[in-house]
């Protein structure tokens, strides 16, 4: 019993990260209606800022609460700017274009900052900074509660209510749905959607650097690919929830996460990565709006 | 017997064509030759269903995988044939290939192209995937260690002309279906789904069909592939080589069967021409000059080369404009 709690609590930790992601693809889809295949290397390029700097600040060795904090605000700053970057120059020139372009300038970018990754990182795996000790904060009816899983929780919950706050209680949050629902409507009332744009992948990206410095933190090998795999299963989590929609991406990543988890406690592990495509095959085919989505009409 | 005179003809040309480069090129560069007819039968099948009929599947390698297994496992488990017609039975399998991967081309067709756009491309996505990770598990077919010792061809002529005849039959199946009135089903459900439909065609049969063919000759694909490298594993079909044919059919323009061909001897080419420049930079530069490039060309050139127009039709409106 002991242990199946202990595998609900890791998944919960596992599906908390996905979640951060998750927002990041979520919020992208919800404006522009196009999935940003980048945002798994924006991801990446967020461990590698952390991991240079945590190594040009002297601090790899230091773990502590102010090093989770420096490396998170630099690992947010730098994806920020990428993902303003790929905004501004992969994606705004093909505004007007059709779906398909889009989505292969996407996969564009997104091989770009692997192979690019590949070549000024190296192609060989890096060990992440040591950001925190891994101690038993409690311990419950032989339930460990680790101090990895608490940090990741605590911080993944301080920023999604974060990123609630700044979707409905602010004034550019109200622009941001008003994108996300009509944007020429939103244009006509004094939003300038190109901001908006812009500010959405600002969010989204810092959301994905968090993610990547609690990934590090729990799993400290980073390497140039590291994204690929954790970006699709962010991504299934966020079709799960139903995409678009910021509650269900956290909904469907806690999904995955506890599910990925029972998959490698009680079945065999070589299935995980299959499981994150069933799950959305079964979904896109019986239930294509998600859990939490809403079905739109075609109109001719 | 007429409708066999294009076909034979084109294989005569490319037979000759075969002979010169039999003696004109060293193995390196006709093992890369072997590759790019490889990835032209994998382009051209890929346009059928990104390019005519408008949908969007990044799934290939999966296909390709399957027919590549099925080859390799054929070969070198059944032997139906006497040594003498060797040429016969790799033709058999290659065939049986092609039907396997078609017959999984329809079950994840069946469900999956009820979707759109960037659903359809994650689903087929997860679909490859599903496919490469149960190879993977699959003991009796080397599992991640791979598939190694199957036979191939004996000389370079022989596999040469062994892949023209698929490629020709390749070029004018497709060519045919899309000047038949299935082919206009398939670009009506490109151009407008709707209006397809209200017009009387059944555009989820359409998209299937589509689908199927296509994966048929991404299967047969696979299977040269098996006879030309006589090794293969998992890793060869992940989710990069999908990309890899979207990526020729994209450059070679969406539409375009000669647009197509023409790409995948730049895609297949390029990163080999490229070779010195990793050797002077000392790293590895390929893939992202690669990735760039496929950038730009969205950017700049959103429609490839040769748009939905053939070589052909490009050539004349140039000597046109200079007469």
């Amino acid at each position: 019993m002991q242990d199946f709690i202990q595998h609900i609590i890791n998944g919960i930790s596992l599906g908390s990260i996905y979640a951060l992601i998750a927002l990041g693809y979520t919020m992208v889809y919800g404006i522009l209606k196009m999935i940003n295949f980048a945002h798994s290397d924006v991801y990446m390029v967020g461990a590698f800022a952390a991991y240079y700097v945590a190594r040009f600040l002297g601090i790899e060795n230091n773990p502590g609460f102010s090093t989770l904090i420096t490396l998170l605000l630099f690992s947010m700053l730098s994806c920020a700017i990428l993902g303003l970057a790929i905004e501004r120059f992969a994606y705004r020139p093909l505004r007007k274009a059709p779906k398909l372009n889009i989505l292969i300038t996407a996969i564009g970018v997104s091989l770009f900052l692997e192979y690019g990754g590949q070549v000024v990182f190296g192609a060989d795996p890096k060990v992440f900074p040591e950001v925190m000790k891994d101690f038993v904060l409690f311990n419950i009816a032989d339930v460990e509660l680790k101090s990895f899983d608490v940090t990741v929780l605590l911080v993944s919950l301080i920023a999604m209510l974060g990123l609630q706050f700044l979707i409905f209680k602010t004034k550019l949050g109200r622009a941001m749905r008003a994108v996300s629902a009509n944007s020429s409507v939103a244009s006509l009332l004094g939003v300038n959607p190109d901001r908006i744009i812009t500010f959405t992948f600002i969010v989204g990206s810092a959301l994905a650097g968090i993610g990547s410095v609690l990934v590090g933190m729990k799993y400290p090998k980073i390497d140039p690919l590291m994204g690929m795999m954790i970006g699709l299963k962010a991504f299934v989590a966020a079709v799960l929830g139903g995409i678009g929609n910021v509650g269900g991406a956290v909904l469907g990543a806690l999904i995955m996460g506890l599910s990925e988890e029972m998959v490698v406690a009680y079945l065999s592990s070589t299935y995980r990565d299959a499981l994150a495509f069933g799950i959305l095959i079964v979904i896109l085919i019986f239930k294509p709006a998600g859990l939490l989505g809403k079905y739109s009409v075609e109109k001719v | 017997m007429k409708f066999l005179k294009a076909p034979l003809l084109t294989l005569l040309i490319l037979s000759v064509v075969g002979l010169v480069f039999d003696f004109a090129l060293d193995a390196y560069f006709q093992l890369i030759l072997l590759y790019a007819l490889v990835n032209c039968l994998l382009s051209m099948s890929l346009n059928l269903v990104n390019g005519y009929t408008g949908q969007f599947s990044l799934g290939h390698a999966g296909f390709m995988a399957i027919g590549a297994y099925f080859a390799a496992y054929a070969n070198t488990k059944w032997d139906i044939l006497p040594p003498a017609l060797n040429a016969l039975e790799f033709f058999i399998y290659c065939t049986g290939a092609g039907l396997f991967a078609a017959v999984a081309g329809l079950l994840v067709g069946l469900p999956s192209l009820r979707l759109k756009g960037d659903y359809l491309a994650i689903v087929t996505l997860g679909f490859g995937e599903i496919i490469r990770v149960t190879l993977l598990n699959m003991d009796f077919l080397g599992g991640p260690r791979g598939y190694s010792n199957i036979p191939g061809f004996s000389s370079f002529l022989f596999s040469f002309i062994f892949a023209c005849v698929w490629l020709t039959i390749c070029f004018f199946t497709i060519w045919r279906v899309m000047h038949s009135t299935y082919g206009r089903g398939f670009l009506s459900v490109r151009e407008d789904e709707i209006a397809a439909e209200a017009m009387g065609i059944n555009t989820t049969r359409m998209k299937v069909r589509a689908f199927v063919l296509s994966s048929f000759f991404a299967g047969v694909a696979g299977a040269l592939f098996a006879h030309f490298t006589k090794f293969i594993s998992p890793s060869s079909f992940t989710f990069l080589q999908s990309v890899n044919v979207v990526i020729m059919v994209v450059l070679g323009g969406m539409g375009s069967m000669t647009g197509s061909i023409v790409a995948a001897f730049i895609i297949t080419i390029l990163p080999e021409a490229l070779r010195p420049l990793q050797d002077l930079t000392g790293v590895d530069l390929r893939m992202v000059i690669y990735s760039l490039s496929l950038i730009l060309v969205m950017i700049l050139r959103p429609k490839g080369l040769f748009g939905d127009q053939e070589i052909t039709a490009v050539w004349r409106k140039y000597a046109r404009r200079n007469s």
